[in-house]
């Protein structure tokens, strides 16, 4: 029911049921004003459950938004803006909410106690998977999931402040007034659509004026100052090292294809103040979970902010002066106030209302909406007809960031409560409610002097005025769970009650860690943040420890529920790989070539001719023309590492096994790198472009660690060299130029004409191509007369266009990485399937490259006993018996007679493939003492596909084993 | 976490690569022996408390640095060039 006639409405939907709502209030008041008090299912019983309370903590009205792909479940009803066709259903019921199949549930839970499940579904084991497990997810459980991509966008986003308030109540706000006035640079975050906090639901006086036209003025202020940020519907949701802290925001306004819906924030403070108030909690009744039974506090913010009356006859209950405060309220706008009924002998009288003192509500009545509750007053018992049932247990300071950091809180028996222990996170000091400070005037006192205090920390000079506001005491007598019979829910959104906790401390379950995860309590969405004091009561209550020595559990974030979505946004898709293309992209796209990833780069697979119908055919084509005509790859992905200075030959010396002081200038040499653990790190060729400056390449996988690592060796191992590297992968674009008319083909574009004499094989220097500087490179990963030429980024394509061009008229073209993998496993030459990070330069053949001249990184490592010998599984050929037989990497390697199990494996296939050039299948692997078994027939077993084969052991060069043909 | 790059100021953790302790400054000789090698290589203390160890500032100015930092308080209290560290 409404109190005013609203101004202008809106329309939303509940469970298919057309609504109308004032624009921009939460779904929980708009329910409330409609009447609907059944709005949700609990988790395990599947009791009928309403609107608990007005904020993030809310533990019953959790509801699905939206549908399909979008759909969102578990959102709070309370933190929910209501706008135009907002689609809400209800969730964990079926088939209604109304009349729920599995409210049997209920009835049989004497049996489902804490523990049940760890008590009954032990065995047999196979019913684990086929019956426990779906039953079990079915009948327990809140919102689903579509299981369809979210379609939804979500944002990050990073703050920098040098102070972070954290909540704008009277002391959040009156924190930020006196660090902005300051001239700190302030952010101030609150989870609510409004600032103001407790005061926009109270009726109080602040500076003689309404306590809501004060936080106006405040705001006003607040906006004013160009050093604070305002951020409304912004919760902190976790406090980190370093003053770092979370913090999610939600955006105003219905969902739409082009905003985001949410931003994860990481606000970076140099002190940050914790004002987050204070949360409500219940006391323990029988029955105590009906819909229409709300926190006092909540049916207070229900009519003063939002203008909605939660029930006709409303009955108060509680423990502590604060609970008065709803039913001076309720009578102050005509709503009947039923009963109040303090459990305290000495509460004071404060309207003219019924009040019971020393009183307690035993029962309740009404299974979809409260009817009637049943109280104990005088030793004897008396019914009171009541819709809305206000109670208040007293105030738990939130102290949950507080704790962020394994800080533990304090008790404080008067409040009984506990308080924010100091010092908890470095440069967080708390002021007002979460500090258990409540009156109004306390609070905004509070947050000045705080408030002030860290601003002369920063160097500031504030200043602090503190307007008059109210005083009221809070006297509190704590009463956690009422005796007698019936179940008393604790927590709400997990249906645990006291007889729960009661269970697990019999069960000797005394910790509270241990009750939290025997009983379920203060799990879920909620964290316990209503549950959370009283369960522990009852637990000490019957350990018969006290609270302070019972503690609590361990508060972690986030503080309310952050999707994963928000948290990791931007992250998805092209955000989480990004593609790195080569200046011959658009070429090869062009070309039909199906572009593979290597690493974050995209390389061409190989290129389509008319015709083809397997990718074999392309690529034995591909083969042939570098084998008797010319080829034109791009290998510009390769890493390129520019080293300059006059200690750059000693460096290299000290990161690859064999010397490159003693290369000349205008030479290339091929450098095997290893890790200091005396394993194979990389390979590659470097060129000597000066005496002083060398260019390095890597593998294109390996270009950032091998940059990292010659950073690491230039600044962690050898800060005596003076040398200087960088990467200048991107800014060189370079193509291979492989086969008997490589030279021919590139003569039409040079601008002088190449011969033997004056570059050889493993030469290097500058070249003039078309007219642009370039380099040049006499290397060879094929086996053939090759060179690899290379040209500013910037004309990349226009040079690969013409390569590809002249190698055509020549019988030759492009070639991709199919072809580029056939050539080198042809020649025997290694890559990352054989340099895989356990292997050693003895086990691919290359221990000679280790110079016993100077030492290198892993030189000492890979000396140690085992690294090297006959056990050592050593790179090798494989050729197929049946030539037209696949071999397949990844197969085992045995001896021709022996048991294809694990124990009999002599070692593994790295790469295959189908050779064009010597017309038989051929393969690289490591078996035990390789290179004393060429000529040997073993036996490859492919146990995945299914394959096996016998295989001769050969030298891994299984083509033109002297090299002429790259040299000559 | 944030660490104070001392050229570049307090920075986010995501900019900096992690190494390992900063034992890795104090390279053996290659004739150490085994031992030596070893410990240099595998063997580290697993401390509850202060700890030194070698960040790589990959998203910002390229230095490794030596950052000291405890384990348990996740306190960072400097971080300095390991290019200048003392060996």
């Amino acid at each position: 029911m409404r109190l005013q006639t609203p101004e202008k409405t809106v329309t939303f939907t509940f469970d298919g049921r057309r609504i109308k709502a004032v624009p921009g209030e939460p779904l929980s008041a708009a329910l409330l004003a409609n009447g609907i008090k059944l709005v949700a299912r609990s988790f395990k019983y599947h009791r009928p459950r309403g609107v608990m309370s007005a904020g993030s903590e809310e533990q019953n009205a959790l509801v699905t938004v939206g549908h399909g792909a979008q759909a969102e479940p578990n959102v709070r009803a309370t933190t929910l803006e209501v706008s135009e066709g907002l689609e809400v259903s209800s969730q964990n019921a079926w088939p209604s909410l109304r009349y729920d199949a599995l409210a049997v549930n209920d009835l049989v839970s004497p049996f489902l106690a804490a523990g049940f499940y760890y008590k009954t579904f032990m065995w047999p084991r196979s019913f684990w998977e086929k019956l426990y497990e779906p039953v079990i997810r079915r009948a327990a459980g809140l919102g689903g999931l579509s299981g369809e991509t979210n379609p939804d966008t979500y944002e990050k986003a990073f703050a920098f402040c040098d102070v972070l308030v954290i909540g704008a109540g009277p002391a959040g706000l009156m924190a930020a007034l006196t660090a902005g006035r300051a001239g700190a640079d302030v952010i101030i975050a609150d989870e609510d659509t409004e600032m103001g906090g407790r005061l926009l639901r109270e009726r109080e006086q602040i500076d003689g004026k309404d306590a809501r036209a004060w936080v106006a003025d405040a705001l006003a202020e607040l906006d004013a100052l160009p050093n604070v940020r305002c951020m409304t519907r912004t919760t902190v949701t976790g406090a980190y090292d370093q003053g770092t802290y979370g913090a999610l925001e939600r955006l105003a306004g219905a969902r739409a294809a082009d905003k985001p819906v949410e931003c994860f924030w990481r606000i970076v403070a140099k002190r940050a103040i914790l004002c987050a108030g204070a949360l409500e909690r219940p006391i323990a009744f029988p029955n105590n979970d009906r819909p229409g039974i709300m926190m006092a506090s909540a049916v207070r913010a229900y009519v003063n902010r939002w203008g909605v009356a939660p029930g006709k006859a409303v009955a108060v209950f509680g423990n502590n002066d604060d609970a008065h405060r709803t039913a001076h309220d309720l009578a102050e706008v005509g709503i009947k106030v039923a009963a109040v009924i303090d459990s305290r002998d000495d509460a004071k009288v404060s309207g003219d209302y019924p009040l019971y003192t020393g009183a307690q509500v035993i029962a309740t009545k009404g299974r979809h909406g409260l009817k009637s509750i049943t109280i104990r007053h005088n030793g004897g018992t008396r019914t009171i007809q009541a819709d809305c049932l206000a109670m208040s247990g007293g105030w738990n300071p939130t102290v949950h960031l507080t704790c962020h950091m394994n800080g533990r809180p304090t008790w404080r028996e008067e409040i009984a409560s506990f308080v924010p222990t100091p010092d908890s996170i470095p440069g967080m000091v708390t002021a007002g409610a979460c500090n258990g400070t409540f009156s109004t005037v306390a609070c905004l006192t509070e947050g000045a002097d705080v408030a002030a205090d860290v601003a002369r920390d920063l160097g500031l000079k504030p200043q602090t005025t503190v307007p008059a506001a109210d005083d009221a005491a809070y006297a509190i007598t704590p009463l956690w769970a009422v005796p007698g019979k019936g179940r008393k829910w604790i927590d709400f959104q997990n249906d645990v009650h006291v007889k729960d906790i009661r269970l697990a401390a019999q069960e000797n379950f005394r910790s509270v860690e241990h009750m939290k995860r025997y009983t379920t309590q203060g799990m879920a969405p909620d964290q316990g943040k209503s549950s959370n004091v009283v369960a522990l009561a009852v637990l000490a209550d019957a350990t018969g420890r006290g609270i302070p020595e019972t503690g609590t559990t361990t508060f972690r974030p986030p503080y309310v529920p952050v999707s994963i979505a928000a948290m990791g946004a931007g992250s998805q898709g092209k955000g989480f790989a990004p593609e790195r293309f080569t200046t011959s992209h658009q070429a090869s796209i062009a070309c039909d070539a199906p572009m593979i990833e290597a690493g974050l780069w995209y390389r061409p697979s190989y290129f389509p001719q008319k015709g083809e119908t397997h990718w074999r055919q392309s690529c034995d084509r591909e083969v042939g023309y570098v084998r008797n005509a010319v080829g034109v790859c791009d290998v510009s992905t390769l890493g390129k590492i520019d080293i300059q200075g006059p200690d750059a030959a000693a460096l290299l010396d000290f990161v690859y096994t064999n010397m490159f002081s003693t290369l000349k200038v205008g030479r290339v040499r091929y450098g095997l790198m290893l890790r200091e653990d005396g394993h194979v790190m990389d390979d590659g060729t470097t060129a000597r472009l000066g005496a002083q400056h060398f260019v390095m390449t890597t593998t294109t996988a390996a270009a950032g660690l091998v940059m990292r690592h010659l950073e690491f060796v230039l600044q962690v191992l050898r800060p005596d060299l003076d040398a200087k590297i960088i990467s200048v992968t991107e800014q060189w674009a370079q193509f291979a130029v492989a086969g008997p008319q490589a030279r021919a083909l590139l003569n039409t574009v040079l601008d002088q004409p190449l011969d033997d004499e004056t570059w050889p094989f493993m030469a290097c220097g500058a070249v003039d191509v078309a007219g642009v500087r370039g380099r040049l490179f006499r290397i060879s990963f094929s086996g053939e007369h090759a060179y690899e030429v290379a040209v500013p980024a910037r004309y990349g394509e226009s040079l690969f266009r013409m390569l590809v061009a002249q190698a055509e008229v020549m019988g030759g073209g492009p070639y991709g990485m199919e072809a580029l993998n056939v050539l080198r496993i042809e020649k025997g030459f290694i890559t990352h399937a054989e340099i895989h990070g356990r292997t050693t330069a003895f086990d691919i053949g290359m221990g000679r490259m280790v110079s016993a001249k100077k030492d290198c990184i892993g030189k000492a490592a890979a000396a140690r006993p085992g690294l090297s010998g006959e056990m050592r599984q050593q790179l090798v050929g494989l050729r197929a018996k049946s030539p037209d037989h696949g071999l397949s990497a990844g197969a085992h390697l045995f001896a021709k007679d022996a048991a294809e199990t694990r124990v009999n494996s002599q070692g593994y296939v790295t790469s295959a493939c189908f050779s064009p050039t010597l017309q038989t299948h051929l393969a690289l692997g490591f078996v035990e003492n390789g290179r004393a078994r060429h000529g040997e027939v073993i036996k490859l077993r492919d146990h995945l596909r299914d394959i096996t084969e016998e295989v001769e052991v050969c030298d891994p060069v299984f083509f033109d084993p002297t090299g002429g043909r790259a040299r000559g | 976490m944030r660490i104070t790059c001392p050229n570049c100021g307090p920075r986010d953790r995501r900019e900096f690569y992690y190494q390992g302790d900063a034992l890795a400054l104090d390279r053996p000789a290659e004739d150490a022996g085994l031992e030596a090698w070893d410990d240099y290589l595998h063997n580290r203390e697993n401390p509850a408390g202060d700890t030194a160890d070698l960040w790589f500032h990959e998203a910002g100015c390229g230095a490794w640095l030596v950052v000291e930092r405890n384990t348990v308080t996740h306190a960072v209290h400097k971080a300095t060039l390991a290019e200048k560290a003392k060996r």
